[in-house]
């Protein structure tokens, strides 16, 4: 990565006070204020939206191939979701493709 | 509306159980807890949690590490960020090169949900001091929510220091391994020498973190839109595709979800 100390420390300390206010929002300043509920539904959302944007483009174009889809990085991905979705169990699914990666990456060499 | 855990209403709904919930035997034992004792079944509770806590929290260290960044740093994302998917979408975004200001706003979007934690625990805490607020949102993650909340629900008769003290135990319980175990990491980290293919060591958490997720109809959706929004907007500039699939995601499941209540509503009228 390129970021210096500076940046990676802005970046912690701004992430560190966001995070806290958005805890402490309805506890500490909103009170009993009712969020109108396509507010809510976003909300809802967050994780389910931004987590598989962030990781879909690593998945197939993986940096440690130059951008080339790979086997090994593919089916570990299928693994992980499979196990995930049968299992419900985030343990679990990292070990399912973690296992799934090193086993390929050994046979396919 | 649907009910998962992920829904909770910020105003708990008047359940005609919950008159027998007070009754029963252990009921009876939480309510007649002491505050010290209370602390402690929080933190007996939380001990199942420490099988994903801990390994999470070490990856996260070993992770951050290999990226590039130092002790101190691994320790400032996990003792003040405290929020294990947003860390390691920071560290992602870092390792992308992404501009800080798309570091730090993809970071909170994946912290948002927390406002709701925030918000549906108000009802139970709102007698607590300022100072006992500020703590307690110090210390919010999902598994000291989904604990606590699960808790007061199941009593709701429980006096304040007793919910205090349980939210307490779960909150000792959690964030202390997750600073510990961050630490063991980075320092394993460090020792391990580069070239082993940790590469998709963070793509496969993302993975593993989403797919119990996929509940509903509507969790579906997001996801499968934003996905695709991300794969066609993966030639802009790194981080940009993902502010902009992410909020498309998101309103997809809002819609989807919208949805599906009217048709409900409309068949039970």
């Amino acid at each position: 990565m390129q970021a210096s100390d500076l940046t990676i420390w802005t970046i912690i300390l701004v992430l560190g006070v966001g995070t806290y206010l958005i805890r402490w929002s309805f506890l500490g300043a909103l009170g009993n204020r009712e969020l109108p509920g396509w507010v809510l539904r976003m909300l809802r959302y967050t994780p389910v939206a931004v987590l598989p944007a962030l990781v879909a483009p690593l998945v197939l174009w993986p940096e440690a191939t130059g951008g080339a889809p790979d086997p090994a990085r593919l089916a570990a991905a299928a693994a992980t979701v499979a196990v995930g979705v049968l299992t419900r169990n985030v343990m679990l699914a990292i070990l399912a493709g973690a296992t799934t990666l090193f086993g390929l990456l050994y046979l396919l060499g | 509306m649907q009910k998962d855990e992920s829904t909770m209403s910020p105003v708990p709904e008047p359940r005609p159980s919950l008159a027998e919930a007070a009754a029963d035997a252990a009921s009876r034992r939480a309510l007649a807890r002491s505050p010290r004792a209370a602390f402690r079944h929080g933190v007996v509770q939380t001990l199942p949690f420490l099988i994903v806590i801990v390994p999470f929290a070490l990856l996260f260290g070993v992770v951050a590490t290999e990226a590039g960044l130092n002790i101190a740093q691994v320790m400032g994302f996990s003792v003040l960020v405290l929020a294990g998917a947003s860390q390691f979408t920071a560290v992602q975004l870092l390792t992308d090169n992404a501009p800080t200001l798309i570091v730090i706003l993809s970071a909170l979007a994946v912290n948002l949900r927390m406002a709701m934690y925030s918000a549906s625990l108000l009802p139970w805490l709102n007698e607590a001091s300022r100072a006992q607020k500020a703590w307690i949102s110090f210390a919010l993650i999902d598994q000291s929510y989904a604990l606590s909340i699960q808790h007061y629900e199941r009593h709701p008769r429980l006096s304040m220091p007793q919910r205090l003290a349980y939210f307490g135990g779960t909150a000792v319980m959690l964030c202390l391994p997750w600073m510990l175990f961050s630490w063991v990491g980075a320092t394993v980290g460090e020792a391990i020498p580069d070239g082993i293919a940790l590469d998709f060591a963070m793509p496969i958490t993302f993975l593993a973190m989403i797919a119990p997720m996929l509940r509903t109809p509507a969790h579906l959706a997001a996801c499968f839109v934003a996905i695709a929004a991300a794969l066609l907007l993966a030639g802009l500039p790194s981080g940009l595709g993902l502010l902009i699939a992410a909020p498309m995601g998101m309103a997809t499941g809002a819609v989807v979800e919208a949805r599906s209540d009217t048709r409900a509503a409309a068949q039970e009228g």
